[in-house]
Parts: structure tokens; C-alpha cells; sequence
């Protein structure tokens, strides 16, 4: 529900990056989304349609979404594993001193100009 | 086809509203003022907690809050009536949060001379505002009774990024399905260190309790 909010601060970064680079038009940008990012992609996608077509630098710019998995790192016994799966307890010892090593990415990757 | 040219640039899209966050908190020190980011759900009972704690606290502390809803003045009206204290209204613009530009400009419109604590009462939600940084020494949220006691399973991120709980509603317990133990095994599941406080907004019961952990907190920030 918060992601038209997310989509006016990519806007906001992604004029400022076509600024510097003196680019007037941006094709695409390519967004890194964490699996626990609490965005859903489809919102994303839609809200940037509605939003980026009132700029002019990004009428009819694609946003393409790179998934990054979630892993979670056990301290206990040092292994990894998927996230999404097995939630904040290790799997593999059962410990819950566990931290999310990646997956909670809402990150500009590029942006594509022709 | 044109050849497409790649602009790599690989940044957080929070990472300038942490910087701005970072700067404020900074700012808040250096001139003593205590800023809480108080957020929950709509109807938990946010501003019926606060007038009660506001009461009191307002001969221990100077205070002002700031209420940040999408629409109406009706919680910033009924605070200052109901405390008398200092009590602006931030309108979000149909924003489902505040983040720490928006949070800086409102503090624009407070007048912080002499202020200890100011509480900012964020927009009723459990999801968006906890994504964003509102330059706040604490987060704080409160869960009430008739939510249910798996709100913390269904809202990770929100309890996970806050140091306190406040359980209110606690009178009307025997009418609902809420286990107060489970709800704290799932609050500390999320976050070891938040504390957990049961109050009743309507009755006053338990606020003191807030009260106090909000005394103890400026207090230690202002040394």
C-alpha cells in the first residue's frame, strides 16, 4: 500500500541521476527488490505506470524489477538459508539468533537511456 | 534501434531520508528536544493515550504535538483543548507516512523554545510508516485489544523497528480472543529489547507507566 510513496522518491532520485549524467530521457530503470522488501512488485509497476508518465524525462519508461532472494545468516552454527522459507528460526540448528544477511533491498540498480 | 547506455547507479531508495533522519536526530540533541514517533493503527486510541500521558506529565515537562494525518484538524483541536499545550496538524498530502523532510518541516511550525518532548502522532497505519525514518529518538506503536494479539506476525517490520508497545484497551480483554502472553512472545520475537506496557486509555490504567518510561527517556537524552 505504501508503494506510490516509494514511486515518487525513485522519481525524485532517478531525475537527479539523469541530471548529472545530462540524459533527457530515460528508457528503463532497473530496480533491486528484496523478497522481504515488503513491496509487491505488481503495485510497484503500477503505480510507477500512473506516476512516470506525468514526467516528461520518463513518459513511457519501463521499470523493471530484479528479485534479490532473502537469505538469513544463523551465528549459532554459522550456516544460511532462504528466508522466506524457514523464517527467523535456523533451520539447521534451530537457533534463533539469526540476522537477515539480504533480501530487504528497495534499491536503484541503473537506469537505461537510449 | 538506438543502442541503449546504461547509467549504473545502485542506491538505496531510503538512503537520503536516513541521512535527513540522521541529521535531525542530531539537530533534536544539540537543542535538547526529545522527539517520539508514535504510530498504529486508525481508532487504537493514539490520542486518547496521549491526552491522558500529556495530563500527566505537563508540570514535569514542556511539550507540543504534532498530529500528522491525510486529512482534518479534528485530533490537533482535540489535544489542545484537551491539554492545553502547544498542538499542530501536519496534513501527508494523501502521503500513507511521513518521513524526515516532511517531519523537519512541520517541526518548522512548532515553536521548540523551551520544549522538552514533542510527540509526533503519525498517520494511522502499521505498514508504510514504519519503512521511513522520521528522525525520532524513539519509535513507539500502539496495538490495541480488538486488533488482535497476531498483529505482530502480520506487521514485522513495525514491530520490529519499535523500542516500546503500548497494549491499550485492556478493559475490554474478556470480550475478545487476545492472549496478553502470546502477544508479548510475539512482540519480543520481533524485537528482544521493545517493552511491552498494557494500559487502558479510557481509565487512565497503566499510563503512568508510559508516562514514566517517556520522563526517564528525555531525561536521559537531555544529559
Amino acid at each position: 500500500m505504501h508503494e506510490l510513496g516509494i514511486v515518487f522518491y525513485i522519481i525524485r532520485d532517478v531525475k537527479q541521476a539523469a541530471e548529472q549524467n545530462g540524459v533527457e530521457h530515460v528508457s528503463a530503470v532497473v530496480m533491486n527488490i528484496g523478497e522481504v522488501s515488503t513491496i509487491v512488485p505488481e503495485y510497484l509497476t503500477d503505480c510507477w505506470r500512473w506516476a512516470a508518465d506525468k514526467e516528461e524525462m520518463l513518459k513511457g519508461c519501463e521499470l523493471k524489477i530484479l528479485t534479490v532472494p532473502a537469505i538469513t545468516h544463523c551465528d549459532s552454527c554459522g550456516e544460511q538459508y532462504p528466508t522466506v522459507k524457514f523464517g527467523k528460526k535456523c533451520p539447521h540448528c534451530g537457533s534463533d539468533k539469526t540476522w537477515l544477511l539480504q533480501g530487504n533491498e528497495v534499491e536503484i540498480k541503473e537506469i537505461e537511456v537510449t | 534501434m538506438d543502442k541503449v547506455k546504461v547509467i549504473e547507479i545502485k542506491k538505496s531508495v531510503f538512503a537520503d531520508n536516513d541521512r535527513d533522519a540522521d541529521s535531525l536526530r542530531s539537530e533534536l540533541k544539540s537543542k535538547g528536544v526529545y522527539l517520539l514517533n508514535l504510530m498504529s493503527s486508525p481508532g487504537s486510541g493514539k490520542t486518547t493515550t496521549l491526552i491522558r500521558t500529556i495530563n500527566l506529565l505537563k508540570d514535569k515537562l514542556r511539550i507540543a504535538v504534532m498530529e500528522a494525518d491525510i486529512d482534518s484538524d479534528v485530533d490537533a483541536v482535540k489535544i489542545k483543548e484537551a491539554t492545553g499545550i502547544q498542538s499542530i496538524q501536519l496534513h501527508t498530502g494523501g502521503m500513507c507516512h511521513l518521513d524526515a523532510e516532511m517531519t523537519r518541516q512541520g517541526l518548522d511550525n512548532v515553536m521548540l523554545e523551551g520544549v522538552d518532548l514533542v510527540i509526533l502522532e503519525n498517520v494511522g497505519n502499521l505498514v508504510c510508516p514504519a519503512e521511513f525514518d522520521t528522525g525520532a529518538v524513539r519509535n513507539a506503536m500502539i496495538l490495541s485489544v480488538p486488533e488482535g494479539d497476531d498483529k505482530p506476525l502480520k506487521y514485522p517490520l513495525m514491530f520490529s523497528v519499535c523500542d516500546l508497545v503500548i497494549i491499550n484497551k485492556m478493559d475490554v480483554l474478556p470480550y475478545f480472543n487476545f492472549d496478553l502472553e502470546k502477544c508479548k512472545e510475539y512482540v519480543k520475537m520481533r524485537n528482544p529489547r521493545a517493552r511491552v506496557i498494557p494500559i487502558c486509555a479510557l481509565n487512565g490504567e497503566g499510563v503512568e507507566a508510559f508516562a514514566d518510561w517517556l520522563l526517564e527517556e528525555v531525561t536521559n537524552w537531555k544529559q
